[in-house]
């Protein structure tokens, strides 16, 4: 067996280890450990990317001496190895250009703790992704929401702690729903590893038993994870969790977290419920549904938004509701679409956060427009990232955001159902609103009219500097070059079934 | 219709026990009763795993002798589920008790309609 | 006849109230305004049946005129603050009783989307397979080979303790990890902070003097079972935690039963008692090394399971206490581990850290 193959399960490992090895340790040598791990994470997970897509097939790794389906599994492809590569970049950068308001915003005793938070969460990150075993897949989902109801608390104000019982609460009942849709299957099948429940669930539907509860799982396990994720009626905690959070926080929070839950979604259709059974299942016009209202909605209350970093929280919701949509077309070229939205989404949304932070900095740490004005010229590598993020999100071509929407409406075409014409019309409406705030966002930070904030000799830091100008080098190549992502994202989906 | 719903008197229990758990933490303004809520949906559902492992007239997995009898053995995996599900209840309980115990030292009640109202008005 | 005195207090009227949403305050407050009307308009009767008056006799003499234009200006005044009022009133509306409205809109919406959980998956149930019947889908192959060979493979009598720690243990170990980030959780919202010197701060102080105000210090009866009852229950929790992988038990209830030892320790004879074995520092060790030795066991398991090298860890013979390979040190890990958690959980809501 190939050394490279233990790649996944070291990253894992080690990323616990070092989260409670963090636990000891002082500020600034948790921190070194967080980055180091991270960017581990990162040659480790292109490796596998490499070595997947070289050998043209997925693999399995055992954990420990038993062959599935007795033991535990995981499990990796070019999918995979995109996601997670994807994740530990995005995570890396949001820390770097978050660094410096970590000492503003949270005590200074307290600040290893949000590393051990940090470490915990990539590891839990890096399970969901790579896990071949639903009942793993929950244990991870929990450090996963306890970890992230962590980065929202530790900033310890009033409103920091309301948004994290609001979200601590919703993702509660999203868990106890995918517990019993998992129990369920569990009944049905007497698996919990994901192939041996594919097998299963496919015989099942092919002699047409157990019909009823076979819905009903699906709807279980597919509502908790949509609750969990933020789709449309159930994204009351997320406006207020990522507005008030630390600028790291509410990057780590929109582009990872939430992306996982909706990655561990897909990987749920393909290799556990399988394509046909769950596209010949009604769940997926619940998507389309909850998906369009969510973009409308969203876009909406994000035009209402006084407050900025608000602003953002909502057209997440918009966003995930495009996720969404894609994945209710029920067809390859719809996930397609929708895979290609998280990364583009995740990319710009955790930009735009940051950027938000570094803007707010140079206008006494208001988040308002009226107070933004003329925060551009204040914070120039902000106000560029910023105004990158703008167009991307209203999908202007050469940046991330248009290839999505291209794709999303290649989808759209696709169908030939009334689902088209629906898809083409929102799109085309939630584009209009979502250029209707961002311009107005990028027009107040550069309209030089403000003088209360006046100063000149506002450095913004290196560390903020390296990530804003990765981050939009990631946003142009997913403009420019989004080929070879898409043909890895094709790949990967072939590979999962 | 109704087919194995009698038969089936544990799981029609505790999925009961799930609805009103998710009921009272989904209505409820207090907070404690809310994580009672959550503690009751947890508590179903390690009911209907307990339920799911049992085989009529079988005895617990623990070898007696040295010779095993998996035919008088029941199910352990269900065991084992709830053993990890009890732990990550336990968990989750610690830390939204902790933050009921932040927000009341700050704004001495638990209704959490006047915690957000309370937080506006901060604003 | 005369209405009732107590008819606001009746039954009847309580429903009334209840359907209307409203409290006895606000009829009170409703029945204060309407006097004021009344008076009011009693006041405006009076000066119309004036002002007729006034046109009758044009000759009326200016001294009563003044006072009536100033009977007019209080009545204008009187009108202002009632528009002032209802306008407040219209303004406040929504937030009232449109919160009020929205809230039980949103009641009656939770209560018909749990009803309809609650159905679904009761008709889910009634189509599942029967209960307790031996050739159920989950008594398949993977149980088989649990029960059958779960003795010969693992080396512990209990097919549970053999299934989390051995067949399925990264489950466990995300779950080992799951009690360890709720630990770091509790400790972000309720730790007090010790100055650089390691002193408490003032406020620790205050709350340090406050731990026993409400407890009685020093009881005897308590001082006195505690005594005869913490050795046992710690080695009652040794012993489960020791037996783990032979009877029922294991690391995580053994760890639960030590913590409570501890907890009802600290209770009877105070911090100032147990803080010399638990304080913070040892704590960190305690909790930290336990939690490392098991990932970095459990990594060395499934990598050389997955390699297909032999582990070399003994199984020893099936029964004995040092048997069943690495899961008596697992579940020790475990127990540590979770007895630290739930005293440190203890003194964390207590009264902010050790």
């Amino acid at each position: 067996m190939d050394f490279i193959r233990n790649f996944p399960f070291f990253c894992i490992v080690l990323a616990l280890s070092t989260g409670v090895i963090s636990s000891v340790l002082k500020p600034k040598a948790a921190k070194a450990l967080s980055f180091s791990l991270i960017s581990l994470s990162i040659l480790a997970s292109l490796g596998v990317l490499i070595y997947t897509v070289q050998t043209g097939e997925a693999f399995v790794y055992m954990m420990g001496h038993f062959p599935a389906p007795w033991g535990n599994e995981i499990r990796a492809g070019v999918m995979e190895g995109v996601m997670a590569l994807f994740f530990s970049v995005i995570m890396l950068l949001s820390l770097l250009g978050g660094e410096k308001y970590l000492k503003v915003d949270i005590e200074e005793p307290k600040q290893n703790l949000y590393f051990v938070l940090v470490d915990l969460l990539l590891s839990s990150l890096l399970a969901l992704v790579y896990t071949n075993d639903l009942f793993t897949a929950y244990v991870f989902v929990e450090i996963n929401t306890i970890a992230a109801g962590g980065l929202i608390m530790i900033r310890s104000n009033g409103h920091s702690m309301l948004a994290a019982t609001k979200y601590m609460i919703m993702s509660l009942l999203g868990s106890g729903l995918l517990l019993i849709g998992i129990t369920l299957q569990y009944d049905l099948t007497g698996h919990l590893l994901m192939s041996n429940i594919q097998e299963s669930v496919g015989e099942l539907a092919a002699h047409g038993a157990y019909t009823v509860p076979l819905t009903v799982i699906i709807g279980l396990i597919s509502g908790g994870i949509a609750i969990k994720s933020a789709l449309f009626p159930f994204h009351t905690w997320l406006s207020d969790a990522y507005g008030f959070s630390t600028a790291s926080s509410a990057a780590i929070l929109s582009s990872l977290v939430s992306k996982a839950y909706i990655f561990l979604l897909i990987k749920i259709v393909y290799r556990v419920i399988g394509t046909e059974v769950f596209w010949s299942s009604k769940i997926t016009n619940v998507f389309f549904v909850l998906g369009v209202a969510g973009m409308l909605f969203g876009s909406v209350s994000a035009i209402k938004e006084r407050d900025m970093r608000r602003m953002i929280a909502f057209s997440s919701v918009a966003q995930i509701g495009y996720i969404y949509m894609g994945l209710g077309f029920g067809t390859q070229l719809g996930v397609t679409a929708a895979v290609f939205h998280i990364f583009s989404h995740a990319a710009t949304k955790s930009m735009l956060f940051v950027a938000c932070r570094g803007l707010s900095e140079v206008s006494g740490n208001k988040k308002d427009f009226s107070n933004l004005k003329g925060a551009g010229f204040r914070n120039k590598i902000a106000g560029v990232a910023f105004t990158v993020g703008a167009l991307s999100m209203v999908g202007v071509p050469l940046f991330a955001g248009f290839i999505s929407k291209l794709y999303l409406t290649s989808a759209a075409l696709e169908t030939m159902s009334v689902k088209m014409e629906v898809a083409l019309i929102v799109l085309a409406i939630s584009t209009i609103l979502n250029a209707l705030y961002f311009i107005r966002a990028v027009i107040s930070i550069y309209t030089p009219r403000n003088e209360k904030y006046r100063d000149a000799a506002f450095k913004p830091g290196v560390t903020f500097c390296a990530g804003m100008v990765c981050f939009i080098l990631i946003n142009f190549a997913l403009g420019l070059a989004s080929n070879p992502l898409i043909k890895a994202i094709e790949l990967g989906l072939r590979m999962f079934s | 219709m109704l087919g194995n719903l009698f038969a089936n008197y544990y799981e029609a229990v505790s999925i009961i026990l799930f609805g009103i758990g998710f009921t009272t933490l989904l209505l409820n303004r207090n907070m404690i009763k809310k994580i009672m809520g959550l503690n009751i949906m947890d508590t179903a559902i390690y009911l209907f795993l307990a339920a799911k492992g049992y085989i009529y007239g079988r005895k617990v997995p623990i070898v007696s002798g040295t010779v095993p009898e998996p035919e008088n053995y029941i199910n352990p995996i269900p065991s084992g589920l709830v053993l990890t599900g009890i732990v990550v209840s336990v968990s989750v309980t610690a830390v939204m008790l902790s933050l009921t115990i932040r927000l009341y030292r700050r704004y001495k009640t638990l209704d959490i309609d006047e915690i957000t109202r309370l937080v506006k008005e901060e604003k | 006849m005369k209405p009732r005195s107590d008819y606001e207090h009746s039954l009847w009227r309580r429903l009334v109230r209840f359907v209307d949403g409203e409290t006895l305050e606000d009829v009170e407050k409703r029945a204060e305004e309407l006097q004021e009307k009344s008076a009011k308009s009693q006041v405006e009767a009076d000066i119309r049946s004036e002002q007729i008056l006034e046109e009758e006799e044009d000759e009326e003499d200016k001294d009563n005129r003044e006072e009536k234009e100033n009977r007019k200006r209080e009545l204008e005044k009187a009108h202002e603050k009632e528009a002032a009022a209802m306008l407040e009133k219209y303004k406040n509306w929504p937030k009232e009783h449109g919160v009020k409205i929205f809230g039980r809109l949103y009641a009656v919406m939770a209560v018909v989307l749990c009803l309809i959980i609650i159905v679904t998956l009761l008709v889910t149930v009634s189509y599942l397979p029967e209960f307790g019947q031996p050739d159920n889908p989950n008594n398949n192959e993977v149980v088989r080979r649990y029960n059958a060979d779960g003795l010969e493979e693992t080396g512990a009598t209990n097919a549970v303790a053999g299934m989390i720690l051995d067949y399925r243990a990264f489950d466990t170990l995300g779950e080992s990890h799951v009690l360890f980030v709720a630990a770091c959780c509790v400790m972000i919202l309720l730790r007090l902070e010790l100055t650089k010197d390691g002193k408490p701060t003032d406020k620790k102080r205050a709350s340090e003097e406050n731990d026993r105000l409400y407890e009685p210090k020093n009881d005897k009866i308590l001082q006195g079972s505690a005594k005869i009852l913490v050795p046992v229950i710690i080695l009652f929790g040794i012993y489960v935690i020791l037996n783990g992988h032979l009877s029922p038990g294991g690391g995580f209830s053994g760890g639960a039963i030590i913590g409570a030892g501890l907890i009802l320790y600290l209770n009877a004879f105070g911090f100032e008692k147990t803080t010399r074995i638990m304080n913070r520092k040892n704590y960190a060790v305690i909790s930290v090394v336990p939690l490392l030795f098991y990932a970095m066991a459990k990594g060395y398991s499934f990598f050389t399971g997955a390699n297909h090298l032999e582990s070399g860890i003994p199984k020893g013979t099936p029964g004995a206490i040092l048997s069943a390979g690495l899961i008596l040190p697992l579940n020790i890990c475990v127990g540590i581990v979770v007895a630290c958690t739930m005293y440190n959980f203890y003194t964390l809501f207590r009264k902010g850290g050790m």
